[in-house]
């Protein structure tokens, strides 16, 4: 059986939910191991047994909470002195990114980031790739031991698998020299009321909202439907909405039950983090753009008017 | 107090993304196109040049890449950057995340800067793996996807971009950030500006300049598959009955 490890990111004590993606693949993989480390740490090695891991190692240093990425990459070069797994699992998110990066470098194994899928082969792995904005799936097989993969959030669907994992302490010493870059203090701008990659709507504005000032159709419509709001890149770097909101290759994948595309184009950039939503419906005044190619159903006309007509409707359905 | 800062700003060139990406028959991205600094890397280039305008100091382009590679530090250098380093090299070809990470370390650590500035990720790559890989090999604390950026003397401080909010961090140089595109809009190169670059020094180095061998790279692609695409659906016009469509849908997906 193949060893693998899965680094649980904890963001202020909480599991990130792409953990418990990668764990439910993990397990189909091989035997899995999970690495959680800061506050916390103990409490969630029960939910990562839930989900297939069968020793967590956890420490619960504060340094893991207040400096970034340096304090993990040492626990993990660390544990890996005590021997070396077939594979490492990440999440490619910022956090992770940050402590594979450092790790693959002081490995000196490389790394695979932005993976979809991961498969074994002959004793090896084989990481799904999408390329060329998504166009194209690479298949691209891992080299070196331990192999590091980074994989997409929303790659794969968690699941419980039942057990119970081992916990294991797992002792390391982070020195000063590793307490450099100190998280001085945590900012929460947005205050969102239903998280987006939780939803199970999501209506996401882009460029054809035609301005900040017509977004409130967007959040009384994700109101009706017990929603949240999304948006292209375009308006976010136009900054008519916060990063926090951005769905797509450098902002967040969603996979909602409804995924409705208001006023965007449909660029491959923003399909790859929308593209497993179940429905898609979009409403766009060109019948020619992408999107419209991709959706299960296309409205073609004036978003300004469609959204505040759709959201009487949804209104007076409920009532 | 202010002290004048050393600053590296790695810069990569890469397809204009204003124009479509193709596909070469072999799958490999079409080279034949227009190729232009990384957008993400000019607001790097950016960051460096009003923090030197504000502390004095210098800023030197690290890029690694074909020849004409030449022409992204050119940019740069136009826009106000001091001077460049290119390093070319035919084994470079095909170089992944960690080789170039090498590279480009070897080449910055002869600098000794205070601070090196990346991009989060490039254009054509985007996988945002070479910088904490650079900073692990240059022994440097890496503060990611900066929005702000603050030096006081050998205090480093940064706004890190965060899905809800941001993160204040603070670190002491030498230290390597990365950017993001919002960071400072990059200023257009003047006639004086694109004059006075052409007299600036780019110095090229290869592999064995900076000691550095191949070595196996940590992956093989073993083949390029068209992703699924979804079938498209049904395309409407709005004539008035689109929202009972829409209705429609959202019932069979059971939200309403
Ligand atoms: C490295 C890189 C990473 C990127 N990452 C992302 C990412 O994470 N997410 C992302 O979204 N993009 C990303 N992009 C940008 C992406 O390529 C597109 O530029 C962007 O998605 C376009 O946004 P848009 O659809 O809102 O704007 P546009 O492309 O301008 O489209 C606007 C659409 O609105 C329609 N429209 C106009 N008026 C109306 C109206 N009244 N009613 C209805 N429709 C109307 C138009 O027909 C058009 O189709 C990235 C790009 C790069 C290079
Ligand atoms: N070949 C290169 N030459 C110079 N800088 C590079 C190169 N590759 C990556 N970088 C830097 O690393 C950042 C992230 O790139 P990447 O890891 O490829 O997504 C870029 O924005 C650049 O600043």
């Amino acid at each position: 059986m193949a060893k693998i490890w899965v680094y649980a990111e904890l963001n202020q004590g909480k599991v990130n939910p792409t953990a418990l993606e990668l764990l439910a693949k993990a397990r189909d993989l091989g035997d899995v191991e999970a690495i959680a480390l800061g506050t916390g740490a103990k409490a969630a090695a029960a939910i990562l047994g839930k989900h297939g891991a069968k020793v967590v190692h956890v420490n619960e240093d504060k340094a893991f909470d207040d400096y970034l990425a340096e304090p993990a990459t040492d626990a993990l070069a660390a544990l890996h002195k005590q021997g070396a797994p077939d594979l490492i699992l990440f999440g490619f998110t910022p956090d992770s990114r940050d402590v594979a990066g450092r790790l693959a470098a002081r490995l000196e194994v490389g790394l695979i980031s932005s993976a979809a899928d991961i498969v074994a082969k002959d004793g090896a792995f084989v990481a799904k790739v999408p390329y060329f904005g998504g166009a194209k799936i690479a298949s691209m097989k891992a080299n070196k031991k331990p192999a590091i993969i980074l994989v997409r959030p929303k790659s794969f669907e968690s699941s419980e698998a039942g057990g119970t994992a081992e916990v294991k302490e797992l002792s390391v010493t982070i020195d000063a020299g590793s307490k450099r870059a100190h998280i001085l203090e945590r900012v929460v701008e947005a205050s969102e009321k239903v998280k987006l990659e939780d939803a199970k709507v999501v209506i996401s504005g882009g460029r054809g909202m035609g301005g900040p000032d017509n977004f409130p159709l967007l959040e009384d419509l994700a109101g009706a439907l017990g929603g949240a709001v999304g948006a292209s890149r375009a308006v976010v770097d136009a900054g008519w909405v916060p990063y926090s909101m951005q769905v797509g290759q450098t902002g967040k994948s969603v996979r909602p039950g409804v995924y409705i595309a208001v006023g965007i184009s449909g660029a491959m950039q923003h399909t790859v983090g929308m593209k497993a939503s179940k429905v898609i419906i979009a409403i766009n005044k060109d019948a020619e753009a992408p999107i419209m190619k991709m959706a299960d159903l296309g409205v073609v006309g004036d978003a300004l008017k469609i959204v505040p007509a759709l959201t009487a409707a949804v209104k007076a359905k409920k009532r | 107090m202010t002290s004048a800062l050393k600053i590296v700003v790695t810069v990569k060139q890469v397809p204009d993304p204003n124009s479509a990406l193709t596909l070469e028959a072999d799958n490999t991205l079409s080279r034949e196109k227009e190729v232009v600094l990384d957008p993400g890397d000019e607001c790097g280039v950016e960051e460096a040049l009003q923090l030197k305008e504000a502390h004095g100091g210098e800023v030197v382009l690290v890029s690694m890449g074909p020849e004409r590679a030449k022409d992204a530090i050119r940019k740069g250098l136009s826009m106000g950057a001091d001077r460049g380093i290119l390093i070319t090299d035919p084994q470079l070809a095909g170089a992944d995340a960690l080789l170039t990470a090498r590279a480009l370390a070897a080449a910055i650590k002869a600098e000794s800067p205070d601070l090196v500035i990346c991009g989060t990720e490039s254009y054509d790559g985007s996988t945002g793996m070479v910088p904490p890989m650079l900073a692990e090999l240059l022994g440097m604390p890496q503060l990611t996807m900066a929005k702000k950026v603050e030096v006081d003397g050998s205090n480093l401080k940064i706004h890190r971009q965060t899905a809800d909010g941001y993160e204040v961090l603070e670190a002491a140089t030498p230290a390597l950030i990365t950017v993001t595109a919002g960071i400072a809009e990059p200023r257009y190169a003047s006639l004086k500006g694109i004059m006075a670059a052409r007299s600036k020094e780019i110095k090229q180095v290869g592999l064995s300049d900076l000691s550095i061998e191949r070595g196996e790279g940590a992956e093989t692609i073993e083949g390029l598959a068209d992703a699924e695409t979804r079938k498209a659906g049904v395309v409407i016009q709005d004539d008035g009955a689109a929202v009972d469509r829409i209705m429609q849908l959202l019932a069979e997906a059971k939200v309403i």
